[in-house]
C-alpha cells in the first residue's frame, strides 16, 4: 500500500514537472501514427488494385508482361517490408541514403523519414489486407459491374473497394493501433515521440518505474480512444438498417382525402384526372390479364411449381 | 435485323470441352429460350456471348463486328448487351436506385438527373418504385431480380441476356419475375433466356434452342420444338419434363 502511495506521488511529481513533454510526445506519436496509417492504406489500396487487374490470353503481350512485372514488384515490396523489423528499416533508410549518396542526399527532417518508414511498412501489411478484402467480395459483384460495361477501374472504385474497405476496417484499426505503439522504435532516428520522452525524462531523474506507468496509461488511453472511434466509423459505414418506402402512386389515396380546391375530386366525371384514372384502370386490367395468363400457364405444369429437372 | 451472330463458337476449360461449334443468330425482336439439362453448356454460352468467359475459338459478331478479338473494347460492347444473373449480383453497397443509376452515369456518361429519371422509369415498370431507398440485403429474391432487370434495362441495351433468372428464387417469387420478362418480350425487347421454365419457353419465346452436351441439338419455334420434336434427345428431355 505504502509503495502504491509512493508511486502515485512520484507519478504526480513527474507529471507536474514534465507534462508538456509527455503531451508533446503523445501528440507526435498520434500524428505520426495517423498520417502513416492513412498513407499506408493508400499504398495498400494501390497495391491491391494493381495486384488484382485481370488479364487473359486475349490481351496484348506487352500488357501481360507489364501486369506480371507489377505483380512481382508488389510481391517483393510486401515480402521485404513485412519480413524485416521496422527498427532496422528505419536505420537502413535513414542512414543508408547519405551513405550511398556520399552525404549529398539525406533526410532534412526526421518527420519525413519517420512518416516514410512507417507508411511503407503499413503499406506492406495493408497490401495483403486489401488483397484479402478484394478476394472476399463475391465475384458476382464484379460480374454484375462488368455486365453493365464498367471497366476494371470503375468496378473497383464504385463497387468492390467500398465493400472491401468496410470488410477490412478492423484491419485498418489494427494497423493504426500497432502504429501507435510501434512508432516507439523511431527513437532510433531520434524522432521525439511518446516513448522518446520517457527515455529523455528518466535520463534526467532516473524515475524509471513511475515514468513507465505514465507511458503505459498514455498508450492505453490513445489506443482505447482509437478503438472506440473505429467502432463508431464501422457503424456509420454500415448505414441504417431500415429504409422508407416511397409512396408514389397517388391513386392509392383513401377515397375522400383527395380534394384540391378548384380541381374537384378524381371521382368527378367531368374531371380530366378522372378520365386518365379510367385509362389507367383499363391499362392495369390489361396488365392483370397478361399476368393471369402467365400464371395459368405456369400452373399447367402438372402441379410442380418449378420446372422439373 | 441481325444483332448477334455466333459462328463456330467453342469453349473449353482445360481438357473439358463445354461448347462445341455453336452457330446461331439473334435478330432484333427475337425472344430466344435456351433449354437443356444442367451442364449442357447453356450458361457458358451466355457468358461467352457477354465475354465474361473468353471463348476458345469462334466468332461473336455484333453488328458484323467480331467482339472476340484482341483490339475490341469489351466494356463498351458489354454496355450494349445487358445481362441478368441467376444470383442477381446487385451492388450490395448501393441502394436500389443507385444500382440502376451507377452504370448510366459512369459508363454512358449521363447526367445525374437523366440517369435518375431513366432508372425510375424502369423501376416503375418492374414495380419496385416504392423500394428505391432499400439496400439489396433488405429486399426479397424476386424483388432483387426485378431490380436487376431494371438495372440492365436502364442501360438501354440492344439485347438482354438472362442466365436462369428464376432458378435461385422461391417458387412463389418465380411468377413476378416471369411476368416482368413477358412484359419486356411483348414490348419487343430482344432477349436471350437460359431457363428451366418450360411454360415460359413455350408461351413467350419466338424461338427455342435445345442444347445437349455442348452442341445445339435442335432449334425452332416453340410449336415445332415442343409439339413435334425431331431428335430423339429432345424427345427424351421433354418427356422427362412432362413426367416431373
Amino acid at each position: 500500500m505504502e509503495r502504491f502511495i509512493k508511486l502515485i506521488e512520484d507519478v504526480g511529481k513527474l507529471w507536474v514537472n514534465y507534462w508538456p513533454a509527455y503531451l508533446n510526445g503523445a501528440l507526435n506519436t498520434l500524428v505520426l501514427a495517423l498520417v502513416a496509417t492513412v498513407i499506408g492504406c493508400l499504398i495498400g489500396l494501390i497495391c491491391g488494385i494493381l495486384n488484382t487487374i485481370p488479364y487473359s490470353r486475349n490481351d496484348a503481350l506487352w500488357k501481360r508482361i507489364i501486369l506480371k512485372l507489377i505483380r512481382i514488384v508488389v510481391r517483393v515490396y510486401v515480402e521485404v517490408f513485412r519480413g524485416t523489423p521496422m527498427v532496422l528499416q528505419a536505420v537502413f533508410i535513414f542512414y543508408g541514403l547519405p551513405y550511398f549518396s556520399n552525404n549529398t542526399l539525406r533526410f532534412d527532417s526526421v518527420w519525413a523519414a519517420a512518416i516514410l518508414i512507417v507508411s511503407i511498412n503499413t503499406g506492406a501489411y495493408m497490401a495483403e489486407s486489401v488483397r484479402g478484402g478484394i478476394i472476399s467480395i463475391d465475384p458476382g459483384q464484379t460480374e454484375g459491374a462488368k455486365a453493365i460495361g464498367m471497366t476494371h477501374f470503375q468496378t473497383m472504385v464504385n463497387v468492390i473497394l467500398p465493400q472491401a474497405l468496410r470488410n477490412i476496417m478492423p484491419q485498418i484499426g489494427n494497423n493504426y493501433i500497432i502504429n501507435v505503439k510501434d512508432t516507439s522504435v523511431m527513437f532510433i532516428i531520434s524522432f521525439t515521440e511518446f516513448f522518446a520522452f520517457h527515455r529523455y525524462i528518466t535520463g534526467l531523474n532516473l524515475m524509471y518505474f513511475p515514468s513507465a506507468t505514465i507511458e503505459m496509461i498514455g498508450y492505453l488511453i490513445m489506443t482505447l480512444t482509437a478503438s472506440v472511434i473505429l467502432r463508431f466509423i464501422e457503424k456509420l459505414m454500415d448505414g441504417s438498417n431500415s429504409y422508407e418506402l416511397v409512396e408514389v402512386d397517388s391513386l392509392t389515396m383513401t377515397a375522400g382525402t383527395y380534394n384540391h380546391p378548384g380541381r374537384g375530386t378524381p371521382f368527378d366525371e367531368k374531371n380530366r384526372k378522372y378520365k386518365s384514372h379510367l385509362e389507367h384502370a383499363a391499362k392495369a386490367a390489361q396488365a392483370d390479364e397478361a399476368r393471369h395468363r402467365l400464371r395459368e400457364s405456369l400452373k399447367n405444369r402438372n402441379g410442380s411449381p418449378r420446372g422439373g429437372r | 435485323m441481325e444483332i448477334l451472330k455466333i459462328q463456330h463458337l467453342s469453349k473449353a476449360f482445360g481438357a473439358n470441352v463445354v461448347l462445341k461449334d455453336i452457330d446461331f443468330t439473334v435478330n432484333k425482336g427475337d425472344v430466344i429460350s435456351i433449354i437443356g439439362a444442367s451442364g449442357s453448356g447453356k450458361s457458358t454460352l451466355l457468358r461467352c456471348i457477354n465475354l465474361l468467359e473468353t471463348p476458345t475459338s469462334g466468332e461473336i459478331l455484333y453488328h458484323d463486328k467480331n467482339v472476340n478479338a484482341r483490339n475490341v473494347n469489351a466494356a463498351e460492347y458489354r454496355s450494349h448487351v445487358g445481362m441478368v444473373f441467376q444470383s442477381f449480383n446487385l451492388f450490395n453497397n448501393m441502394t436500389v436506385l443507385k444500382n440502376c443509376m451507377v452504370g448510366q452515369i459512369k459508363v454512358l456518361k449521363r447526367s445525374r438527373e437523366e440517369a435518375r429519371e431513366h432508372a425510375l422509369h424502369y423501376l416503375e415498370k418492374v414495380g419496385m418504385l416504392p423500394y428505391i431507398n432499400a439496400k439489396p440485403r433488405q429486399i426479397s429474391g424476386g424483388q432483387k431480380q426485378r431490380v436487376a432487370i431494371a438495372r440492365a434495362m436502364a442501360m438501354d441495351p440492344e439485347v438482354l441476356l438472362f442466365d436462369e433468372p428464376t432458378s435461385a428464387l422461391d417458387p412463389e417469387m418465380v411468377g413476378e419475375v416471369l411476368t416482368v420478362m413477358q412484359q419486356l418480350a411483348e414490348e419487343g425487347m430482344t432477349m436471350l433466356v437460359v431457363t428451366h421454365e418450360m411454360a415460359f419457353a413455350r408461351d413467350v419465346s419466338s424461338q427455342v434452342v435445345y442444347m445437349n452436351e455442348g452442341v445445339i441439338c435442335e432449334q425452332g419455334s416453340p410449336a415445332e420444338l415442343f409439339g413435334n420434336p425431331q431428335r430423339q434427345e429432345t424427345k427424351d428431355f421433354l418427356a422427362r419434363f412432362r413426367q416431373s
